[in-house]
């Protein structure tokens, strides 16, 4: 029988995958793949519309989730990052956002199973990725006037507890709510899951990972880390961390506040360093490695993994190197 | 590991953390349109402005939360609530604290709940209605993520005495804790602060409950805190604030002795406790602490003899209005503050000339000061937009004084076109341009976002903007707007393009994007607060300047990049050496030369003639195309005939009046190559002189060599006998009386004419020499025959690379080449003590005859090699990084 996660997340540092898009555009695909035996009359470009690939094209998905496990991974993200009716909506597809999350839930299930019953030692689970959409719910698009907002929070948790619903009923076993670069975006999130497992009479293992988007430390909407720690801790998290970005060294000063200051699991899945003047991630394996090493030495994190840029060649450095560390110690509320 | 405990933690952009240690957490309590008449009016009027000026005072003033209030019948609430909070959130030096949303509609509570990203704190809930709404209303605000206050009030009424304050705070504690799950540490329990001195009796022991529950609270309710509004208790001594201020500090400071820790308190209207008069103290005290009878009536009497003296009002720190003005804007622009804007621009449009000055000077420094500090992490985004709001108040201002002006003035300050690119969905960042330029009075078209090329081209044309801006997250966005600049090119659409978002860089449009789109210029654009900037530069009178400006430093930036790429993909000598150049010397005979030793050569001007390239003498004239093609070019031929004829008339007088003598010398030597080293040897097999040759570290694509010249010569080790010539030829003797004359009669025209036609004499020598070495000389090419076109583009076999050009960049090279060739003697050529030659119409050079031999960059080296070579020829490694260092920067 599979051990529970929260268990098994005392014991060891598990290793989250590495970025989707990345993966995909080694495949370098076309309208067409996007569109295959689901889209091919939709009237709008849908290529790079990365999500669509669980429907159209999901032995790339599966091969992508495979080489994740294969060099380490014990935990992969579903390709559901954009799976929201309201980031659909700029391709006028909120009609397929079921399909999407409930299909890359079921893709990533059975990749994980599989690798599972290969070796049961070493159980692999299943994120579901809930992004934050592309709107903002405390920034107004328009500064014109600073008091409108392109998105209400009710929208957004109707939005999210539709993708929440469908990645459970694909099968994952937690759900990430990742990427937050507005607070209250992912405060909605959490609040469409709350709803969901109150009315499922579920406990559903819930990661944030937020985003720290400049040299000032904060979110793009202008929390500190220790704020967005406060304003996500009303959920019994499994972990809140950060992710994307920055690359790893970067991201090290907000991972200390978490570490110093959260009661809950501490997550980090940088990119593969900052992105250079040609939007092309530098630092290999061994570059990445070697500054996540100073999170393990610090012993500041449960949970580690890539985000933009990285592939499974430096999830199996990192995985290699994890190995080789005690988890970060959980403080128990009392 | 985590130093986490139990306690009460509220966020707004910031963190507020409530530990024991901690003292009161003050809130303010002005944004209350029950308490504040001021507040109520404004959001009346919907003098949101002024309104939020209220909310910044009391931060300012020292509140840690901020209560936000807006049940009042005349407005509609919820509206009224939304609209306040996200006000509020774009306002970063108010949203750093958390909010309370205070209401007794739940309604607006809910409502307010969805518009805090922080952790806010619900102000209040109550029993009063029933447990059963209690119980749905406390499990929302927990799913929310926010604190609460819960008043002492059940279904029988509100607590106004000690026992009913703690029953109705114990069995809402346990309701929360036992059956909500609520966590303790964020209940903070209201026990009714209620006035004293009312003259009636039974209110004679309101604070004295007050203190007494909250203490209770503290000790038995574990977790829990206790806030109150405290301005209620001096609600009878309204008008007096001498009294009210001395009132409210003595209440505190009781209240917190028995555990209040937080409190709505005016933070403006707080005399310190130890600053109050000691006797109005003690009737304050008497009254809280109902300690006498006549409590009341003693402060009552006390207070008719302070009434009027009002109380001094506490002033922030205004200190920089007395700056001078073009501080105060800047001061106004980097803090959001748009309270004092519009007088400071009319003080400084008095002292400029024109209104549109003061955009143009101070205004726009005081921007470009935003956006140095939010490209240096100073400031964040949301205070830059708020900033661009207060530039924008600063435009309005003006605007009519800049339509009256009536000439000169600017008409609406142009078109600007944004789109974020196809493929992209972001488009926060272009929506904040997008304000920022309509501040400044552009008219900008948004196209949205994912908008494709051609899209963006047809607005553009049709719209007629004047400038185009893209913009992009996503770093496929990069290449996208590559091909927006592409598309731009082939659409022949000369308009400025602007390059900005997250992944773009000034780098990426230098080197991808500028040099695709040659209409106009490509400017990339770090940040929203630059835009203005760049669009005003761009379309200004001084676009010309602002180009050629930018077009130097995307050059540079462009050469820097190519430096610095190639800088990191550097071999070590060992890997580069283990890459060289491989011949196979295994069947390899090297041509005995049929001369050998030095040997002088002199020659006619004559002789030289067909030898002459003539496309770098109208290079040298800024006349630029081949010749002879040049002489019937559209453009210059015209120029290009006058000049040529010109020269030929020289040539015929340096030829007719023997202007100029032709000195060579050439030698061929035995030779073999030591590693990079190209060794030489007379008859005897005795070393006689030892070239060093430099090889290219540049790592290549896979099968491409890291060239050497010693390459090209028969290693030591294959125990083949090879060659390696030498020469210096010059046609500069004689020329400079001549040159001397012209410029006596400045004539400059033929002076750089008879410079220019000896240096093409000199090139033109040592190609007359290199065939008679490789026909007659060395003789390796005896049956060779290639007309002058074949001998410019080098067709024939071998190489006669020169110290100090690319395949060979070392000038120092040049010292043991004149050595070994007597050179000075022999050709009257000397050099400097930079190593040029003098006269300066001179080539020197090295032979090799191997067919495989080609000319080649060397490029880039690293320090190890220049260290090798330092020891190789006995340099200081000092000196030889000075002769080497345009091949090591």
């Amino acid at each position: 029988m599979k051990k529970d996660i929260t268990e098994i997340l005392q014991q060891r540092i598990l290793v989250l995958d590495g970025a989707m898009g990345t993966m995909i555009q080694r495949h370098k695909l076309e309208e067409e793949d996007f569109r295959k035996g689901w889209f091919e009359d939709h009237t709008q470009p849908l290529k790079g519309n990365n999500d669509l690939l669980s429907l159209t094209r999901p032995e790339i998905i599966k091969e992508i989730h495979a080489a994740y496990f294969e060099a380490g991974a014990d935990i992969a993200e579903t390709n559901t990052f954009s799976g929201t009716t309201i980031a659909q909506a700029d391709y006028g597809l909120e009609g397929a956002v079921y399909d999407i999350n409930y299909h890359s839930a079921k893709i990533a299930r059975e990749v994980a199973d599989e690798f599972t019953e290969k070796n049961p030692d070493k159980p692999r689970f299943v994120a579901g990725s809930m992004g934050p959409t592309n709107r903002t719910a405390s920034i107004s698009p328009d500064v014109n006037d600073p008091g409108f907002r392109a998105i209400t929070f009710e929208e957004l948790v109707v939005a999210y507890k539709q993708q929440a619903e469908a990645l459970l009923d694909g099968g994952v076993d937690i759900l990430l709510v990742e990427t937050v670069f507005d607070t209250l975006n992912a405060k909605a999130a959490l609040f469409a899951i709350d709803e969901v497992c109150n009315e499922r009479g579920l406990k559903v293992p819930v990661m944030v990972s937020g985003t720290i988007t400049d040299q000032s430390g904060r979110t793009l909407t202008g929390q500190t880390t220790e704020a967005f720690l406060i304003s996500v801790s009303h959920m019994n998290l499994l972990t809140v961390g950060l992710n994307c970005a920055l690359g790893a060294s970067m991201m090290r000063p907000y991972l200390q506040v978490l570490d110093r200051k959260a009661p809950f699991g501490v997550s980090a899945h940088p990119n593969a360093g900052l992105p250079n003047e040609f939007g092309e991630y530098d630092e290999t394996p061994e570059m990445m490695a070697s500054q996540i090493k100073d999170f393990l030495d610090e012993n500041l994190v449960n949970i580690i993994g890539g985000c933009c840029g990285t592939n499974p060649d430096h999830i199996k450095a990192i995985a290699d190197l994890a190995a080789q560390y005690e988890p970060r110690k959980i403080a128990v509320n009392v | 590991m985590s130093e986490s405990k139990v306690t009460l933690r509220l966020s707004g952009l910031e963190p507020l953390i409530v530990t024991p240690e901690s003292n009161f957490v003050n809130v303010g309590e002005r944004t209350n349109v029950t308490g504040s008449r001021k507040f109520l009016r404004l959001i009346k009027e919907e003098q949101f402005d002024e309104a939020l000026s209220v909310a910044r005072d009391q931060v300012e003033g020292g509140a840690q939360i901020i209560d936000v209030n807006m049940d009042e019948g005349m407005i509609d609430g919820k509206e009224a609530m939304i609209r306040f909070l996200n006000l509020m959130a774009a306002e970063p030096d108010i949203a750093r604290v958390p909010v309370m949303i205070d209401s007794s509609k739940w309604e607006i509570i809910e409502a307010g709940l969805q518009c805090v990203q922080g952790k806010g704190v619900v102000n209040s809930i109550s029993l009063k209605e029933g447990k059963d709404l209690f119980v749905e209303q406390a499990t929302k605000i927990k799913r929310y993520g926010a604190a609460v206050i819960v008043m002492a009030f059940d279904e029988k009424g509100q607590a106004d005495n000690y026992e009913r304050r703690i029953e109705i705070c114990e069995r809402s504690y346990r309701i929360l804790v036992d059956e909500v799950g609520f966590p303790k540490e964020d209940i903070i329990f209201d026990p009714n602060i209620f006035p004293v001195a009312t003259g009636m009796e039974e209110h004679n022991n309101n604070a004295l409950d007050f203190f007494n529950a909250t203490k209770w609270i503290r000790e038995n309710l574990p977790g829990a805190h206790v806030s109150g509004g405290v301005s209620n208790v001096s609600f009878s001594f309204r008008g007096n604030n001498v009294v009210r201020e001395a009132m409210h500090a003595a209440f505190l400071y009781h209240a917190i002795q028995n555990g209040m820790d937080m409190g709505i308190v005016n933070p403006t209207m707080l005399e310190v406790y130890d600053d109050i008069d000691k006797e109005l103290l003690d009737y304050v005290e008497d009254v809280l602490l109902n300690r006498r009878e006549d409590a009341t009536e003693r402060l009552l009497d006390y207070a008719e003899t302070v009434k009027g003296e009002g109380g001094k009002k506490r002033e922030k720190d205004l200190s920089w209005r007395e700056n001078d003005v073009r501080e105060r804007l800047t001061y106004s622009l980097v803090k959001g503050v748009a309270d004092y804007i519009d007088e400071d621009v009319e003080e400084c449009r008095q002292q400029f000339e024109r209104p549109i000055e003061v955009i143009e000077g101070p205004l726009m420094d005081g921007m470009n000061v935003v956006g140095d500090l939010f490209g240096s992490g100073k400031m964040f985004l949301p205070q830059v937009v708020k900033s661009a709001r207060v530039m924008k108040k600063a435009v309005a201002y003006l605007l009519p004084f800049i339509e009256d002006e009536k000439e000169g003035g600017r008409s609406a300050a142009g078109k600007v076109l944004m789109a974020t690119v196809k493929g992209d969905v972001h488009d926060i960042g272009k929506n904040i341009v997008g304000v920022v330029l309509g501040c400044n009075n552009y008219e900008v078209i948004d196209l949205g976002v994912m908008v494709p090329p051609e899209k963006i081209i047809e607005a553009a044309v049709e719209e007629q903007v004047d400038v185009i801006g893209l913009s992009g997250l996503i770093t496929p966005s990069l290449d996208e707007m590559v091909t927006v600049a592409k598309e731009m090119e082939r659409a022949d659409l000369n308009i400025p393009l602007m390059i900005g978002g997250a992944t773009t860089s000034r780098v990426h449009t230098a080197v991808k994007i500028e040099e695709h789109f040659t209409k106009d210029q490509t400017v990339h654009v770090l940040d929203a607060s630059r835009s203005v900037t760049v669009v005003e530069s761009l379309l200004g009178p001084k676009k010309e300047v602002f180009v050629k400006e930018l077009r130097e430093e995307y050059a540079k930036v462009r050469e820097n990049h190519t430096r610095n790429r190639a800088q990191k993909k550097l071999l070590t000598l060992a890997q580069a050496q283990e890459n060289k150049y491989a011949i196979d010397w295994s069947n390899f005979e090297a041509a005995v030369p049929k001369a050998t030793g030095l040997q002088n050569i002199s020659v006619n001007t004559e002789e030289l003639l067909p030898y002459i390239d003539w496309t770098p003498f109208f290079r040298t004239w800024e006349l630029h195309g081949k010749y002879p093609a040049i002489l019937e070019d559209a453009v210059v031929g015209d120029e290009a005939k006058k000049l040529f004829s010109d020269a030929q008339a020289m040539l015929e007088t340096i030829q007719s009046e023997n202007w100029l003598t032709h000195k060579g010398v050439v030698g061929i030597f035995l030779a073999n190559a030591v590693e990079d080293d190209i060794v030489l040897y007379d008859s005897e097999g005795n070393t006689i002189h030892t070239s060093s040759t430099m090889r290219q570290q540049l790592q290549k694509a896979a099968g491409v060599p890291n060239f050497a010249l010693s390459d090209f010569i028969a290693p030591k080790e294959s125990g083949k006998s090879d060659y390696l010539g030498g020469f210096v030829v010059t046609s500069g003797i004689g020329i400079k009386d001549k040159i001397d004359a012209f410029e006596a009669d400045h004539d400059d025209y033929n002076s750089i004419l008879l410079k220019a036609l000896t240096d093409r004499l000199a090139e033109a020598f040592a190609e007359y020499l290199h065939e008679k070495v490789r026909k007659e000389i060395w003789g390796y090419a005896a049956n060779e025959s290639l007309d002058n076109e074949s001998l410019i583009k080098e067709a024939y076999q071998g190489i006669r690379p020169a110290p100090g050009y690319p395949a060979c960049p070392d000038h120092t090279e040049k010292i043991g080449l004149f050595q070994l060739l007597e050179a000075e003697e022999r050709t009257g050529v000397s050099l400097t003590d930079s190593l040029a030659m003098y006269p300066t119409a001179s080539v020197s050079g090295w032979y090799f005859a191997h067919p495989e031999s080609k000319y080649f960059g060397v490029g880039r080296i690293n320090q190890e090699q220049v260290a090798s070579l330092a020891k190789r020829k006995g340099y200081s490694v000092e000196d030889m990084e000075r002769w080497l260092s345009p091949n090591l920067h």
